[in-house]
């Protein structure tokens, strides 16, 4: 009994009901995952925009380009293996706070690229 | 520039060429939305498909203020004998490694083509096809990096990879079938025709296969798949044409 769609693609690929998976995929059978950022404008920093599946570097670019830099206008593209990626074990309590120090800690940068941004608009 | 009424002739043939070819081309490629081989490549393919279909409204546009209909009915109204597009872009989409062949060998002629056309003394078409560059440019390197990677990932890609490159060879080279008129396009400068366009497509593309590990045949024993530019079509268009033109000929009056 061959699969009957309202998609006359689906129906053209003659799908067998109920057989089993062509491919077999084990659960490390899959391609690495790299990291993608994208620029927005010349100047601005690269920003982490999020990963992607592939085999190597050349093909997470050309996955990434149209998956990343689809929607809005971008300027330039990275591509970072995940693996290449450093971080400490255990880094998620060497951050916490010890709230009896919260005269170190700079509030005011958190503004900082809005104020930045409104100076240059008003230039 | 004024062109008279044989060169206008020559230049819509042209324009027939350029629209058909991406149209059914477009279409043909976005059959695979949805079922491409993996997520983001589903959506970069869709994407490029799109492309096209967007370069076939702007060339339909051109031919519809030389007087030729609307671009919609243009597009899905039109006899099958009246298309001009060549037999490479009719084929069914096969398995992924006859449209990424395809992809491969049409989108590198096309870019080649539109690199021609970008000098053109009729100016809009040389406009349209310089705006065109910045997605032809990714269009090639996606082609080449997957042919890249597919010849030489391992034994059955590379197996599949020539097959689909011995499949394509005799449709690619029926791409640059003489147009008619083609002599007057030269003369007035509107294009340099398709044997150049096909001497520098062998230029670029013969190196990228060689250096993905490809097998090349003698491309001088290759019968080429002519027709299309007259109008003689596989049985491949006229299903496609009746699938694509399902909607618009439930209502062609609709305001879209």
């Amino acid at each position: 009994m061959k699969i009957r769609s309202l998609d006359p693609r689906i129906t053209r690929l003659e799908i067998e009901k109920n057989k089993e998976p062509v491919i077999d995929l084990k659960p490390l059978d899959h391609w690495q995952t790299f990291e993608v950022f994208v620029q927005v404008k010349k100047g601005q920093h690269h920003s982490h925009v999020g990963s992607l599946h592939a085999p190597n570097p050349e093909m997470a670019y050309i996955l990434a380009k149209e998956q990343f830099g689809r929607r809005t206008k971008i300027v330039s593209l990275w591509v970072v293996k995940t693996a290449d990626v450093f971080t400490a074990p255990g880094d998620e309590i060497m951050f916490e706070r010890n709230d009896e120090k919260i005269y170190r800690e700079a509030g005011g940068y958190k503004v900082m690229d809005r104020i930045n941004r409104f100076k240059k608009s008003k230039k | 520039m004024q062109f008279n009424k044989e060169q206008t002739k020559a230049l819509k043939e042209l324009l027939y060429l350029l629209a058909d070819d991406e149209l059914i081309l477009g279409h043909r490629n976005s059959e695979w939305t949805g079922l491409g081989p993996i997520l983001e490549e589903d959506i970069a393919f869709s994407s490029m498909a799109q492309d096209k279909i967007g370069h076939a409204q702007n060339f339909f546009e051109m031919l519809h203020e030389l007087g030729e209909p609307e671009p919609d009915t243009n597009a899905f109204a039109r006899d099958e004998n009246l298309f001009r597009c060549c037999h490479f872009v009719e084929y069914p989409i096969g398995e992924y490694n006859f449209s990424l062949m395809r992809h491969f060998l049409f989108d590198h002629a096309m870019f080649i083509r539109y690199g021609m056309l970008s000098g053109s003394s009729y100016e809009p078409l040389a406009s349209a096809v310089r705006k065109f560059k910045g997605e032809m440019i990714y269009h090639v390197l996606h082609a080449d990096t997957w042919i890249k990677q597919l010849s030489q990932a391992d034994e059955e890609s590379y197996r599949l990879m020539q097959s689909a490159l011995d499949e394509c060879l005799p449709l690619a080279l029926g791409m640059f079938e003489t147009l008619s008129g083609e002599n007057l396009l030269s003369d007035s400068g509107i294009y340099s025709g398709e044997e150049l366009l096909r001497q520098s497509w062998i230029e670029k593309v013969v190196p990228l296969i060689e250096s993905a590990g490809l097998i090349l045949p003698d491309l001088n024993n290759i019968q080429p798949a002519f027709g299309g530019r007259k109008g003689i079509h596989t049985d491949y268009l006229k299903p496609l044409l009746d699938e694509m033109s399902e909607v618009f000929k439930i209502d062609p009056d609709a305001e879209w």
